[in-house]
């Protein structure tokens, strides 16, 4: 970054600037010539992708901010305002409203990037966790974003979500008043949601830049998770991977528009659509897409923790269900030091690969189950008299209409697997995963045998293709 | 590379997947699937229909709910002419002021003002509902799961209460709202709004004008909308055309 021996340019103007600043070497350096690994694949896409989100959250959100009130009686009517008097406000609200959506996505993606190909590895784990923090911020800002319009689920989402740190020990309680700003959800909250709703992006955009640092310092990873050894190894940044990033934002950009022109409120609840009441709960209260699976983690802890066949109970529930929560963050945090194995790539670790993609599914179905009510059965069976179980059957359906309640009189033994079930069951192969699998693998997984160099690995694979 | 793309697409719809929300307990049935004018890529509003729609609203629903978001000048996007508007916004009173001597004071709308509230605040409203409260239905079609045709399903639903359903005084059995039992009674019947345009007036239809109409008032910039959509796409496709062929050709010698 110092002066050091300068290249001139041949624009005077660029010169001049340059010789005072060096702003055009540093960009020549970093995104010009910069020396990155020639066999990428689209997985490598995502971070630019990332950052072209981050951009378009900033952009259209200050347009937003000049027109939306955040007092409690005004929010929800000003965001409507937005939408039908001001001058193509729907549509930025509906860029930013998916927007949202879509910089998870990148990030989900981005991150199953590195977890595939070992991009958290030695020496990369300090930008891997600058990339865990940019994720918790992202989960910050969107949250408290969610609450800016004021409908139903902003306000019963935020009174849900700011409970929980009541289970907090000891200081749980004045954390909660201070989130609210008072003794409940209200227009303290609101306002001071708005305004950090304001700041942490501009938090993540420097630990973005941090984050891209460290990246330039170690250099990218790539597929086969082999250091590059040389110049045959390496292109420059520009313009092999400028094109063919741009060629794959503008297909995430389709996507992304498609949904903003033609199914808007395809990914938000439509409940968010009635003005917030705080006498009326939702019926089943759900965060956002992005949130389901860590919401199911939270929901899964139905038990104390305590000292067995005694009545101590050292964690309650509730506490133990955010510890859960958090606990499945920082996993990710830690996990360089979980998997130590000395091969990056899943692609030559057979069983880290298959582990990894059953994790994979697991989280998918941890949001399935977030975004179900939590008796609702899958499966059920009933032990015991042919007629005591029917009586059971049919006080359940009564039960739903009318509210009687006949109990029958010799209870049959029911059998069921229900959403609470589904979401522990994932829950523990989650934490497996990390704590049990992850340092297994590192000790005993026998890898295949890695290329030498990327430059070996890439004419091996075109040569299989012209055999072919 | 291909795998990587089509894991990549796996993984997204896996997601949209997970996103379906509950639906409310109870077996509610789900919502009969209409034909509308509006949906789809290049959906448009039938103007013919809004203003039998409007009719209906005005008439029949108005009476117990509210319109906030709509104000009198935003009928002309129904294809009212401007002199239409002005002797519609005139059959309305609303209060003004304070004038000069400090007085609130009665006077015929404008079409700068928004649609009348039926009731002065929502106390009066549940009070004359049997403690139920009319929601305002200018969002009505966003803010249910299925919106367009929930309401259709709604306002066509009404039946005899099934034998296990005590219904209380007040409440009818409609098998599309959450519960099955709702305090709006039917609110249309055969015959009722006189339409000038030779259209059947039954209650199917008044719903299906209805619902178009309340499309409309939640979603005004659904037209122009998916028009800017479409032409974003083109573009954009062949914007993402244009850079396939800079990259193939860039990376040419490199593979
Ligand atoms: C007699 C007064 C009255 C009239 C007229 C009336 N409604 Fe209602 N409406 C109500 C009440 C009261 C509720 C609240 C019902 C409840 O919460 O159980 C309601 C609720 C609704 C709902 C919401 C149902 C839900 O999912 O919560 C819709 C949609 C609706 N009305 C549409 C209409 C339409 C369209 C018209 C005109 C064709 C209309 N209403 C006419 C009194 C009325
Ligand atoms: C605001 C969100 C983010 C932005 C804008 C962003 C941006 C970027 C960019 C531009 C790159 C280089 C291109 C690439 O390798 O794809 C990168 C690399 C990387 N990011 Fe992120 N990132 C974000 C979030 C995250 C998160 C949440 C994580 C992980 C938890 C993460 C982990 C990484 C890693 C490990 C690399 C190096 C990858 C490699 O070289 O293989 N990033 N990031």
């Amino acid at each position: 970054m110092a002066g050091g021996q300068r290249q001139k340019f041949d624009n005077p103007v660029v010169e001049w600037v340059d010789s005072r600043l060096p702003v055009f070497t540093l960009m020549q350096k970093e995104y010009g010539v910069f020396p990155t690994p020639r066999n990428f694949n689209y997985f490598w896409n995502f971070g630019a992708i990332a950052m072209f989100m981050l951009v378009t959250m900033i952009v259209t959100g200050i347009t937003l901010a000049m027109q939306y009130t955040s007092s409690t009686s005004m929010a929800f009517d000003s965001v409507e305002r937005i939408m039908r008097d001001v001058n193509y406000g729907w549509l930025i609200r509906y860029i930013h409203m998916n927007g949202a959506s879509f910089f998870f996505i990148a990030v989900y993606i981005h991150i199953f990037r590195g977890m595939y190909y070992g991009s958290y590895k030695q020496p990369r784990e300090l930008l891997w966790i600058l990339g865990v923090v940019i994720f918790l911020l992202m989960m910050a800002t969107a949250f408290m974003g969610y609450v800016l319009p004021w409908g139903q689920m902003s306000y019963w989402g935020a009174t849900v979500i700011t409970n929980l740190f009541s289970a907090v020990p000891v200081v749980g309680d004045d954390i909660v008043t201070l989130l609210w700003g008072g003794f409940s959800v209200d227009d303290a909250t609101l306002k001071r949601f708005f305004a950090l709703h304001y700041l942490l992006p501009f938090v993540i955009f420097a630990v973005v830049f941090l984050h891209v640092w460290a990246l330039h310092v170690t250099g990218s990873n790539n597929p086969t998770g082999v250091e590059p050894k040389g110049k045959q190894d390496t292109l420059p940044f520009h313009p092999y991977y400028t094109m063919k990033d741009t060629f794959g934002l503008i297909v995430f950009v389709i996507i992304y528009a498609a949904f903003v022109f033609f199914m808007p409120n395809a990914l938000g609840h439509p409940d968010n659509y009635i003005p917030a009441d705080p006498l009326v709960t939702p019926a089943h209260i759900v965060p956002e897409w992005y949130f389901l699976p860590f919401y199911a983690i939270l929901r899964a802890i139905t038990f104390d923790l305590g000292i067995p066949f005694t009545e101590v109970v050292l964690i309650e529930a509730k506490l133990g269900g955010v510890i859960a929560m958090f606990g499945a963050i920082v996993l990710l945090l830690i996990m360089p030091w979980l998997d130590t194995h000395p091969v990056r790539s899943a692609r030559y670790r057979p069983w880290y690969k298959k582990t990894l993609l059953v994790f994979v599914f697991g989280v998918v179905v941890l949001g399935y189950a977030g975004s179900q009510p939590a008796d609702k059965v899958y499966w059920q069976t009933c032990i015991g008299s042919e007629a005591a179980c029917e009586a059971t059957d049919a006080h359940h359906g009564a039960a739903d209409a009318t509210g009687h309640h006949d109990v029958a009189e010799k209870a049959p033994t029911v059998l069921k697997f229900d959403n609470t079930m589904l979401a522990q069951l994932f829950t523990i192969y989650y934490y497996a995963f990390f704590l049990v699998i992850l340092p297994l693998l590192s000790r005993k997984e026998q890898a295949l045998p890695i290329p030498k160099s990327i430059h070996e690995a890439v004419l091996a694979k075109s040569k299989a293709k012209e055999t072919k | 590379m291909k795998n990587s793309i089509l894991s990549i697409l796996a993984i997204a719809c896996a997601m949209l997947g997970s996103v379906q929300t509950v639906s409310a307990a109870g077996d509610v049935a789900k919502p009969k699937q209409m034909d509308w004018s509006f949906s789809g890529p290049f959906g448009t509003y039938d103007k013919a229909a809004l203003q039998r729609g409007f009719l209906v609203f005005k008439s029949v629903c108005a009476s117990c709910h509210s319109l906030d978001k709509i104000a009198f000048r935003n009928l002309e996007a129904l294809g009212y002419e401007e002199a239409q508007i002005k002797t519609l916004a005139a059959e309305y009173t609303v209060t003004d002021g304070p004038n000069d001597e400090g007085e609130m004071f009665d006077r015929p709308a404008r079409p700068s003002d928004y649609f009348p509230n039926p009731y002065p605040n929502k106390a009066a409203a549940k009070y004359a509902n049997n403690g139920a409260y009319p929601p305002d239905l200018s969002l009505m079609t966003k803010a249910r799961k299925d919106g367009a045709n929930y309401v259709y399903s709604l306002l066509t639903g009404y039946k005899d209460a099934p034998e296990h359903v005590h219904l209380m005084n007040g409440q009818y059995y409609n098998p599309y709202m959450a519960g099955g039992v709702i305090a709006m009674p039917a609110p249309l019947s055969d015959g009722q709004v006189g339409y000038e345009d030779g259209t059947a007036t039954t209650v199917d239809q008044y719903a299906k004008d209805v619902v178009h109409f309340l499309n409309w008032a939640a979603e005004p910039e659904l037209e122009a909308r998916k028009r800017m959509g479409v032409k974003v796409l083109i573009f954009l496709s062949i914007f993402a055309l244009v850079m396939y062929g800079v990259k193939r050709k860039i990376w040419h010698d490199v593979h």
